[in-house]
């Protein structure tokens, strides 16, 4: 992979700077992740993290809201603010020479942000309209609902918030979400680019080194729910399938393992979904399985979307190709996933944006970054017996299944 | 960044844009066809060939295609428009030998017949899926409209009918007309050796059909109309609105990039901060769309049905404020501020160069470096935003209206 320049500091406030220099590059990004993401809102005040991430913006230290984009439009800042189940992150690119004055403002929007009472009826509304366009569009529709019903609430419920919560959030939630949510202890910066460390970490110390501690926000109990199988009756063209399972979560000893089963049925077009289903029965255009998770959980997310009378035959073919993975796994197929590994772990390095976000991420989940060489070597260690192993240990079974379309499908009940 | 061009014999024209400090290299075949030339009634044709394409010849079957590709680790795919079928891929630089006669294979497919039928059934599930995405129905609807009686309105799916109607002779006579070495473009992005290159295009593709396919690049003449479609019960209205904009030659087409920004782009525009901001409406955007002969404004917005007609009203004030009053230069100063850095940051990956490259010289024949492109976007006036204006006022002529909504008043 060539060799990565990796270095982290932990302030004294307990925000932790993890970064990567890349030398042939003009740009610098940056992925500030605040744990204050979703989960972390209250019961029937779902959304409030969602609404805080577009209120935030909207003004802090001496911008008003258009001050501020306009400031960030002239650095040439390409930024997107967004709420997970854990952080609310602020993530941008620009070219490097403008990180130390970008760094400057997002330091008043996390540290002096306005919280404007007269523009939170319009975040509100704002929130409303993107779950409403989620509602509209079926298949994201049908992965937050397979999201909700794989993992234990909260960390499945939507991170964007629900419908039926909007209306009893107030702005006084936010400012206490805020107060509550935003403090440097657990914070992380990543930042990948043309940039030198002692720098980067003196900005840092300049912009959020005097950021006073706060009490940590307990992470809260998890619930599972007991139910299996889910059906949302809408007049769609097609009928929109999810399908979930177990899988390792992300720093597991076996996570990579587990990347490679769910590659060999889902990487590249002549994995063993795009081939059986789309290919070879052109049941659909899109069938994918992806692996997903939060700290200590993982699952297989599966999506197919197809027109409504075969749908119950691409649910049985999807199914079936699950379990058969249990049954033997070609050579070759594992070499495909080892050569799609080391491309993509080697094209990763063209970007600043992945790098950057990559980092962050890996710190949060493992308090360490893996190198691009220590992935590639985990991978193509790899063996079709420990991957086949792995399948046994792991099998696809106690699925939980969803499906949004003119009819219901029937799920064999001895799969479920 | 080393920039070479040269043309085969057969009529390929193949360019370069190599960085050997690059990890990857990206190529892209830009084949010159596209919905706008098909003839009636093969609508669909020139995307389900695309597809077709990933089934190989009597060297490869569609399993060899994937496969190999796979095999190298490549991200590939391909995309049908309204003028342009490209087939691309990026991949590192030591399997570019393999990469390149892949995606040579992939454009004279052997098209046959059972492979034809299995994707015949992809197709129409694809037109399901995008049948589920209202957003998209409203583009259709209203490229139809606008461009009624023009190539421009064909549908670059097609229908369930002509799909399900389309023979493979048909798509056969389609293919040998249109991917003749003329039609097409190889362009190269990233870390390659222009000499390997040059070796590779003769083995692969010197024994193509020479010639080329013209096509009638009359301006459009749209009469005004608006098409509401009552879709199944969903929440939000969607409407999209077409005008006309200067075409893909036009030397105006950088200004009304940059209008489009300053006006209707997804953040810290006239129309965000007038309807997204005070969350009026989810969407609210104008875009720039150019074509060969032709070009739009592209209006859309997405909102509850119940104060559609409202936002209607304010983006056309702006529209008004504009025609009338131009921009500031403050405004124009930051639009190039904003699109200056998108091209420098696209531009660090050679897959992100691949579409301007291609783009520049399939419809302009001109290689543009992202130097060059940054001083061209420099040389944009206030001035020349004013001629812009006066040419081709922001506004529509035609409306598609899909939702809940009996009637949107145009």
């Amino acid at each position: 992979m060539g060799k990565q320049l990796i270095q982290t500091h932990q302030f004294s406030n307990g925000l932790t700077l993890v970064m990567e220099s890349m030398q042939n590059v003009q740009s610098a990004a940056f992925s500030l992740m605040v744990p204050g993401g979703s989960i972390y809102d209250q019961a029937n005040r779902h959304g409030t993290a969602s609404i805080l991430s577009d209120l935030i913006t909207r003004g802090a230290g001496p911008y008003d809201s258009q001050q501020l984009s306009s400031a960030l439009d002239n650095l040439g800042v390409q930024r997107h603010e967004g709420t997970s189940s854990a952080h609310i992150t602020f993530s941008g690119a620009t070219l490097a020479d403008n990180l130390t004055e970008t760094f400057k403002i997002y330091s008043e929007i996390l540290k002096a942000p306005h919280l404007p009472e007269n523009q939170f009826d319009a975040s509100r509304a704002g929130a409303e309209q993107a779950l409403l366009s989620v509602e509209d569009d079926p298949r994201q529709k049908a992965m937050v609902e397979l999201k909700r019903r794989s993992f234990p609430a909260p960390w499945g419920l939507p991170s964007d918030g629900e419908l039926a919560s909007l209306p009893s959030i107030t702005i006084q939630d936010v400012k206490r979400h805020y107060e509550t949510c935003f403090h440097p202890n657990e914070m992380i910066i990543g930042v990948a680019g043309k940039i030198d460390f002692d720098e980067v970490q003196q900005l840092v110390e300049e912009t959020f080194g005097s950021w006073k501690s706060r009490d940590i926000s307990e992470e809260p109990a998890m619930v599972f729910d007991d139910e299996k199988v889910f059906f949302t009756k809408q007049e769609t063209t097609q009928t929109h399938l999810g399908i979930a399972y177990d899988a390792v979560p992300y720093g597991h000893p076996d996570y990579y393992t587990s990347w490679a089963a769910v590659g060999i049925l889902s990487g590249g077009m002549s994995s063993r979904l795009f081939t059986e289903v789309r290919e070879k029965r052109g049941l659909c255009y899109t069938v994918s399985a992806s692996l997903t998770g939060m700290p200590g959980l993982g699952r297989v997310l599966c999506y197919a979307g197809t027109t409504s009378e075969r749908a119950q035959e691409t649910l049985d073919v999807t199914i079936q190709e699950l379990l058969r993975l249990g049954e033997g796994i070609e050579e070759s197929e594992l070499e495909r996933c080892k050569a799609r590994a080391k491309s993509s772990l080697i094209m990763s390095q063209e970007s600043t944006s992945s790098r950057a976000s990559s980092i962050a991420r890996d710190w949060f989940y493992l308090k360490r970054v893996t190198t691009l060489d220590q992935i590639n070597d985990e991978i193509q260690q790899l063996t079709t017996a420990r991957v086949l192993d792995y399948v046994h240990e792991y099998p696809a079974r106690n699925f939980t299944i969803l499906t949004i379309g003119p009819q219901p499908l029937e799920v064999p009940s001895d799969i479920s | 960044m080393i920039f070479h061009n040269t043309q085969l014999d057969n009529g390929l024209q193949i360019i370069a844009e190599l960085n050997p400090h690059a990890h990857s290299v990206a190529i892209g075949y830009f084949v010159r066809t596209g919905a706008r030339d098909e003839v009636m009634p093969v609508s669909g044709v020139s995307h389900f060939l695309e597809h077709m394409a990933f089934k190989g010849n009597e060297k490869y079957t569609a399993d060899d295609v994937n496969r190999i590709f796979d095999e190298i680790g490549a991200n590939y795919n391909a995309s049908t428009s309204e003028e342009i079928t490209l087939y691309y891929g990026s991949f590192l630089p030591e399997y570019i030998g393999t990469a390149m006669e892949l995606l040579s294979t992939l454009i004279y497919p052997s098209l046959r017949q059972d492979d034809f039928d299995m994707e015949k059934k992809v197709i129409l599930e694809e037109i399901g899926m995008y049948d589920d995405l209202h957003s998209f129905t409203a583009y259709e609807k209203v490229m139809q409209a606008h461009f009624q009686g023009h190539p421009l309105g064909q549908s670059i799916l097609g229908s369930v009918q002509s799909i399900t109607d389309l023979t493979s002779e048909q798509m056969r006579a389609y293919h040998a007309k249109q991917y003749m070495a003329g039609n097409i473009t190889l362009a190269i992005a990233g870390n390659a050796d222009w000499d390997q290159v040059l070796e590779l295009a003769h083995q692969f593709c010197d024994a193509w059909p020479a010639g080329s396919t013209d096509r009638p690049t009359d301006e459009a003449q749209p009469a005004p109309s608006t098409q509401t479609i009552i879709e199944k019960p969903i929440q939000q209205q969607h409407i999209m609105q077409l005008g006309p904009a200067p075409a893909a030659k036009d030397p105006l087409r950088l200004a009304a990039e940059l209008l489009s920004v300053i006006i209707g782009d997804d953040s810290n525009s006239r129309m965000f901060w007038t309807l997204v901001d005070p969350g009026l409406a989810e969407s609210a955007e104008l875009g720039f769309n150019e074509y060969d002969g032709s070009g739009t404004w592209l209006t859309y917005l997405c909102s509850d049905p119940e104060l559609i007609q409202s936002n209607l009203e304010l983006i056309q004030q702006i529209y008004n404020e504009v025609n009338s009053n131009g921009i500031t230069q403050e405004e124009l100063d930051r639009a190039k501020n904003k699109i200056a850095s998108r091209l420098v940051l696209r531009s660090e990956r050679p897959m992100g160069r691949l579409s301007s490259l291609g783009g520049n010289w399939v419809y302009r024949q001109e290689y543009v470096s992202v130097e060059d492109d940054l001083k061209l976007l420099n040389s944009v006036t206030l001035e020349s935003i004013q001629e812009l204006l006066e040419k081709y006022p922001l506004g529509h002529s035609t409306t598609a209206a899909v939702g809940p909504m009996a009637a949107v008043a145009d």
